[in-house]
């Protein structure tokens, strides 16, 4: 598994083009994913995850999944579990303090980023991990997220007239509606 | 004394001494204590007292290299009792984010105004091996999370801290080992993350700590932080071989060994060289002060830095 950790990190560039489509596809899934409840589809697609993710990335399924900020290279494989860089133990050669067999993960992560095109997110300090929501999956997460995300800009276009005029909105509510409006009440939406 | 709860002088965000030198632009020094294994505060104040003739913070130590000691909570609450300015080492190691959040409550309450975010040194290391690592912060997250009950006034849970702590948040680095190219960025996200002054690990490698300083200043971080390089006396050439393969973190280069072994007197040479050391330091731009960490040689901090002439032009 290491070694095929190491291939991912070195492939980092591809692995981050795969991990943005997937992305995609789950926020595109977000409807659907919503209608059958998010609660059932948890475990199913939890499973499948960890199949996967454990083969590529020696994944520990921390739920908070980072990937995409730590160059490819999981850093709940750090013995510190640190999501913040590098400890100050690291070995000559590159090795970790704890495990010196195995090479330090974070030194592994800046160099997987350095091949990536958003290998800047490296730089972002990122907050402790979450230990609740271990063993969850974080590909839904990321969907609900994103997909929160996108409803949350829409909804702040959608209402900016009814904020930009509230006391037309006190007297006349229908010249600056609030409510969702019906797809049939709209001319040339689907 | 100082008094928690009056606000900072302007622009500052503690009551630290530490901070004041540093702001007002005088080469600062710090020295680390080495923890008794005792419960009678005599030996705190022992310790304490050759570093306190020249320091300006003491370092109390958090079960460095993950021996068990006296509590850095406890001695830094003794060093302010005796008027000392201790900067309270917290290592993430040993605590989750409930402990270390209350504690750093109860440690400004007790007039500590200078912190030092630590990741920790493996259990593996030290003498319980068997111990369980926590790790739930990590340095940054925990310099994040101490700026923000600082700043917001905030619990890392939204609830609201009525007075906040006044401390100056310091965080180290290890300018000397790898990943090498990469440690002047994290330094960059230290400061990001809310760190104000870094103590670095022992330096010993001059060369190697002037290209990192140098790329520091191309990244602007001097202005945004101040910087304390790390030295100290080595023993003896055996000594400082063990240290280089037992200690985590630790690079000393064989040029320096040789001349240990070469010497006459180690003691005497490991002195020599740690002098040399910080004069050499205060030369490199964007050093603000050094942290003396002097392992069983509290006694020989105030004439290495006397004889380093650094404070010389400090009027005491």
């Amino acid at each position: 598994m290491y070694r095929i950790r190491l291939f991912a990190i070195r492939h980092s560039r591809s692995f981050e083009w795969i991990y943005k489509r997937l992305e995609r596809a789950m926020i595109a899934l977000d409807p659907l994913l919503g209608k059958i409840g998010y609660d059932r589809v948890e475990r199913p697609v939890a499973f499948v995850e960890k199949c996967v993710k454990t083969v590529l990335f020696d994944c520990k399924m921390c739920g908070q999944c980072v990937l995409s900020s730590t160059g490819m290279s999981c850093p709940m494989n750090c013995p510190k579990q640190l999501r913040n860089g590098p400890c100050g133990g690291v070995r000559p050669g590159g090795f970790c303090e704890v495990k010196p067999d195995m090479k330090c993960v974070w030194a592994l992560a800046w160099d997987g980023a350095s091949r990536m095109k958003g290998g800047a997110q490296i730089h972002t300090v990122l907050p402790p991990v979450e230990r609740n929501l271990e063993g969850s999956s974080s590909w839904l997460r990321v969907s609900r997220e994103k997909a929160a995300h996108l409803r949350e800009a829409r909804e702040k276009r959608r209402t900016a007239i009814a904020d930009a005029f509230p006391d037309a909105r006190a007297n006349e509510p229908s010249a600056a509606p609030l409510a969702e409006e019906p797809a049939q009440a709209v001319k040339g939406s689907k | 004394m100082s008094q928690p709860y009056s606000a900072p002088p302007e622009g500052h965000v503690s009551h630290s001494r530490l901070e004041r030198v540093l702001r007002s632009g005088r080469f600062a020094i710090t020295a680390e204590l080495n923890p008794p294994d005792s419960a009678d505060p005599a030996d705190v104040y022992e310790a304490a007292r050759p570093l306190g003739e020249v320091a300006d913070a003491i370092n109390a130590t958090d079960a460095s290299g993950a021996n068990c000691h006296m509590s850095s909570i406890g001695i830094s609450a003794l060093l302010t009792r005796a008027g000392y300015s201790p900067v309270y080492q917290i290592s993430c190691r040993d605590r989750n984010r409930i402990a270390i959040q209350g504690d750093v409550l109860g440690a400004a309450a007790m007039g500590v105004s200078n912190v030092l975010c630590l990741t920790g040194d493996g259990v593996g290391v030290g003498d319980q091996p068997g111990a369980k690592p926590v790790f739930d912060f990590d340095s940054l997250s925990l310099l994040r999370t101490i700026k923000t009950m600082r700043d917001e006034r905030k619990f890392l849970s939204g609830r609201t801290i009525k007075n906040p702590p006044q401390l100056f948040l310091g965080a180290a680095e290890n300018p000397c080992i790898p990943p090498y190219d990469w440690r002047p960025e994290r330094l960059a996200k230290k400061v990001e993350a809310g760190a104000e002054y870094i103590q670095t690990n022992y330096i010993y490698d001059v060369p190697l700590f002037e290209k990192f300083m140098a790329r520091v200043r191309d990244l602007g971080l001097d202005k945004k932080v101040y910087i304390l390089a790390g030295v100290g006396p080595l023993a003896s050439a055996r000594a400082a071989r063990w240290m280089r393969s037992n200690v985590p973190g630790i690079h000393v280069p064989d040029a320096v060994i040789d001349r240990m072994e070469k010497a006459e007197k180690p003691g005497q040479e490991g002195k020599k060289i740690c002098v040399e050391l910080i004069q050499q330091m205060r030369e490199i731009a964007g050093v603000s002060g050094v942290h003396v960490m002097a392992y069983r040689k509290e006694h020989e901090v105030s004439e290495i830095i006397r004889e380093s002439g650094v404070l010389a032009s400090r009027k005491r």
